[in-house]
């Protein structure tokens, strides 16, 4: 298999299982930014636990290798922000837009459509951004237990217990506003 | 209400992290989406004016191609569209439940508010390096500083805007 049919493949699997938990939809993504249910930090959380540990073990095997994107803060930080700002706005993420439009959301065409003019529009800023705000804070490529000086295992041990103790107070809150939830969010479940 | 089919997602979410791994081994590729439409839109304007998208130095930096990451992002499409018609679950919907209750039954308005969120959420996720998948997932699964400090971020626009947008008749 050719590396085009890899990511073919992956993508119908990884489409499957985010459609199947329903984190696709609208609906969902704006409860989860509403902080009114929080399906979709459930399974990036889980998406994480299990990847980093496969991923590091690997790595300490020597059977894959890390690719680590720069740390620069005005990009990260502006590019985050904005990120998110469009996510609130759209209600679907670059990924997920196309696992809306799998499912029969219509109105994911109209954000795919955005997002491609984005695309082009950055490439026309491109000149100056990289000569400005990709300049300012540029760390490198760095991770966590570099930044700590230590061994990755003890970090990993540690995003996965805060990782859970987090899961944990979502499930506890989420129980106690259980009843208060809007019916559109629950409909679908 | 409808019969709860939902899969757990903890444990999509953890099935998922396991095509995170074989991807990763097999070939190599951490998973991430938003690069896929610069190399969309370059190809297209490529049809227009192949010449200055030659020396445009983003479309250096990301050719304008087909490649893994590419069809990644198509089979999210087909996938999602498999488990939608086996579960009964595809619905042909223009404006989603929430923010018809919101903001009524105008299919138009509902474009032109996601179009427009689609242009800010790509300008930012290429300013940023990436999107939910590539930082939000990949990045953070890796314990790359910048995936942390994405996520957050992310979540900080998306919390502020929804806030924005569902906030209570009167409120600013």
């Amino acid at each position: 298999m050719n590396q085009l049919t890899y990511g073919l493949l992956t993508g119908i699997m990884f489409g499957f299982f985010l459609q199947r938990a329903r984190v696709i939809r609208y609906d969902m993504q704006l409860a989860a930014l509403r902080l009114q249910d929080f399906t979709i930090f459930k399974f990036m959380l889980s998406h994480v636990l299990v990847a980093m540990v496969g991923i590091y073990f690997l790595n300490d095997l020597g059977l894959v290798k890390l690719s680590i994107k720069a740390t620069v803060l005005g990009g990260v930080v502006l590019g985050g922000l904005i990120l998110g700002i469009g996510w609130g706005l759209l209600g679907y993420c670059p990924g997920t837009s196309l696992g809306a439009l799998g499912e029969g959301r219509l109105d994911s065409i109209w954000g795919i459509i955005g997002m491609a003019v984005g695309a082009g529009l950055y490439a026309e800023a491109y000149p100056y951004l990289s000569k400005s705000v990709l300049t300012w804070g540029n760390y490198g490529k760095i991770t966590v237990p570099q930044v700590l000086g230590i061994n990755h295992w003890p970090v990993i041990i540690g995003v996965a217990v805060a990782f859970l103790g987090l899961l944990y107070l979502l499930e506890k809150y989420e129980k106690k506003s259980r009843y208060s939830r809007p019916a559109s969010i629950s409909k679908h479940r | 209400m409808a019969k709860d089919k939902r899969w757990n997602p903890y444990i999509a979410g953890a099935l998922s992290g396991l095509i995170s791994i074989f991807s990763v081994f097999a070939v190599g590729h951490y998973l991430g989406a938003s690069t896929s439409f610069v190399r969309t839109t370059g190809m297209l304007e490529k049809f227009i004016n192949p010449e200055r998208i030659a020396k445009m130095d983003y479309f250096i930096k990301v050719s304008p191609k087909i490649d893994w990451q590419w069809m990644f992002v198509v089979g999210i499409l087909i996938g999602s569209f498999i488990a939608a018609i086996t579960s009964g679950t595809f619905r042909l919907q223009a404006v989603p439940d929430m923010w018809h209750a919101r903001f009524g039954s105008s299919v138009l308005k509902r474009g032109l508010a996601a179009f427009t969120g689609g242009v800010i959420a790509m300008f930012g996720a290429r300013l940023a390096d990436g999107c939910p998948s590539g930082h939000g997932l990949s990045g953070t699964l890796q314990l790359a500083v910048s995936g942390y400090i994405a996520l957050i971020c992310f979540f900080a626009g998306g919390v502020l805007m929804a806030s924005f947008l569902y906030r209570k008749e009167g409120q600013l």
